[in-house]
């Protein structure tokens, strides 16, 4: 089952484990450059408002309600990435874009593959910031209009269709968290007169940054695809939101001009001896929002501005105290 | 000692034993308040703090706030809110459910509803 608790997705399979429990949120993030550049990875500027969209079905459009899941708000050309909690309970979980998966560029199947890879592991995997288009290389998360032509959805099928995020997660087999234990092994929603415009917002491939996806250690067999639990986040732009829940969006993150020259760290993680995803060939092929906006002579990222991320500051796995926030007093 | 300060002390000391940020100094700073308060408050010498600085001290200690503020003998502005607009619902609700077992509980837990897609 998942339950909507401050704002984050809490997935929790009481029939597989007491312990399999798991925690997804949306992350305000700066965006960084899209200059071909690799960044390290930029903060955590709190978590994005989810609301039950059930809550708002007298206005909603009937495509959304149709979906069910939650609603976010996102600016255009908004950044975010996805945070990953987990106690000690391993879970294999799929991340996709317009029904795109995130790592492979494939359309969306209910099940776990494994050639290539299309799931990240957590807790190993604690952030998931863009579309893994190279190894260790991702192209950061970027909320974009669909029907322009820059989200990913529409790079790799040709229609814009679906847009919003979709996951699925999937416990470990209790038998083998159960092993796992005993070894030790695990160290770590105003009334609208009109009708509601329904253009949904999608994801689009930003900058570059340096951000491992980890391969599955345990394997195909650890995971327990007879109990999986799934969620259609629907992104409504700063209108939309604004319409159908009342509430203002949260205000645009500062840029990563200023951000940056206020000396503010930015982020490396260290997995251990985790080895890393390759890209996929469908994904070697997208092409960023910027790239995009030049070949067709738009501007679709304000503040794109080459920075130097100097200030740099390495995480580590297995460190329960570690934060990838902006400093309290930020910018 | 009270139970919300052994509860504070025991969850910071665990931290501290492995990250030095975790000193009572420095968790003090990082909340916004006196060292020699969170002494206190940790000692149960005062009464717990408001719930502004019992939330900041929760999340600080990578605990629930909710958890901390009830060791605290207080309920969050957010959820008085919930149960002023409905007084006489909630207050049977959560009567009713007071010796329910948490699986029956997460239940009648508003689930996300999953669709057609």
């Amino acid at each position: 089952m998942i339950t909507l608790e401050n704002n984050s997705l809490e997935f929790r399979f009481p029939e597989v484990h007491e312990a399999a429990r798991c925690s997804i949120d949306f992350q305000q993030t700066l965006r960084i450059p899209d200059d071909g550049l690799d960044y390290p990875l930029p903060p955590g500027m709190g978590r994005f408002p989810l609301r039950h969209l059930d809550d708002y079905a007298r206005r909603a459009p009937r495509d959304w309600l149709r979906r069910g899941g939650v609603l976010m708000p996102m600016h255009q050309a908004e950044a975010m990435w996805i945070s990953f909690g987990s106690g000690s309970y391993p879970f294999a979980v799929k991340i996709a874009a317009g029904k795109t998966c995130a790592l492979t560029g494939d359309a969306w199947a209910n099940h776990l593959n494994t050639d290539p890879q299309d799931y990240l592991v957590i807790p190993e995997q604690p952030w998931l910031d863009g579309f893994c288009v190279a190894k260790g290389i991702v192209r950061q998360f970027v909320a974009m209009p669909l029907g322009e032509g820059y989200s990913a959805e529409e790079q790799l099928t040709g229609a814009g269709e679906h847009g919003g995020l979709q996951i699925i997660a999937y416990p470990m087999k209790a038998e083998r968290y159960e092993d796992l234990r005993s070894e030790a092994v695990v160290a770590y929603a105003p009334i609208l007169s009109e009708p509601l415009d329904d253009a949904a917002m999608g994801l689009a491939p930003g900058g570059r940054m340096r951000q491992e996806i980890y391969e599955d250690d345990y394997g195909l067999d650890a995971w327990d695809q007879r109990h999986a639990s799934r969620c259609f986040v629907t992104i409504a732009n700063s209108t939309q939101w604004l319409a159908l829940t009342g509430e203002r969006p949260p205000t645009e993150p500062p840029t990563a001009r200023d951000y940056t020259g206020a000396g503010l760290p930015w982020f490396d993680y260290y997995g251990g001896d985790l080895e890393a995803l390759a890209e996929t060939e469908k994904m070697r092929g997208l092409v960023s929002v910027a790239q995009l906006g030049a070949q067709k002579s738009q501007t679709p990222l304000p503040d794109n501005e080459s920075v130097d991320a100097a200030n740099v500051v390495t995480l580590r796995a297995a460190s329960a105290t570690q934060v990838r926030e902006m400093p309290v007093g930020g910018v | 000692m009270t139970r919300f300060g052994e509860a504070a002390t025991a969850t910071r000391q665990r931290l501290r034993e492995t990250d030095r940020r975790y000193s009572l100094r420095q968790v003090a700073r990082r909340i916004g308040v006196e060292p020699s308060y969170l002494s206190k408050v940790e000692r149960g010498q005062v009464a717990p703090p408001s719930e502004a600085t019992t939330v900041r001290l929760a999340r600080e200690l990578g605990q629930d706030p909710d958890v901390f503020l009830a060791m605290a003998g207080k309920v969050s502005r957010d959820l008085q809110d919930v149960i002023c607009k409905r007084p006489a619902l909630f207050a049977e609700l959560i009567r009713q459910l007071k010796d329910a077992p948490d699986h029956a509980i997460l239940h009648i837990v508003r689930e996300v509803r999953d669709g057609d897609w």
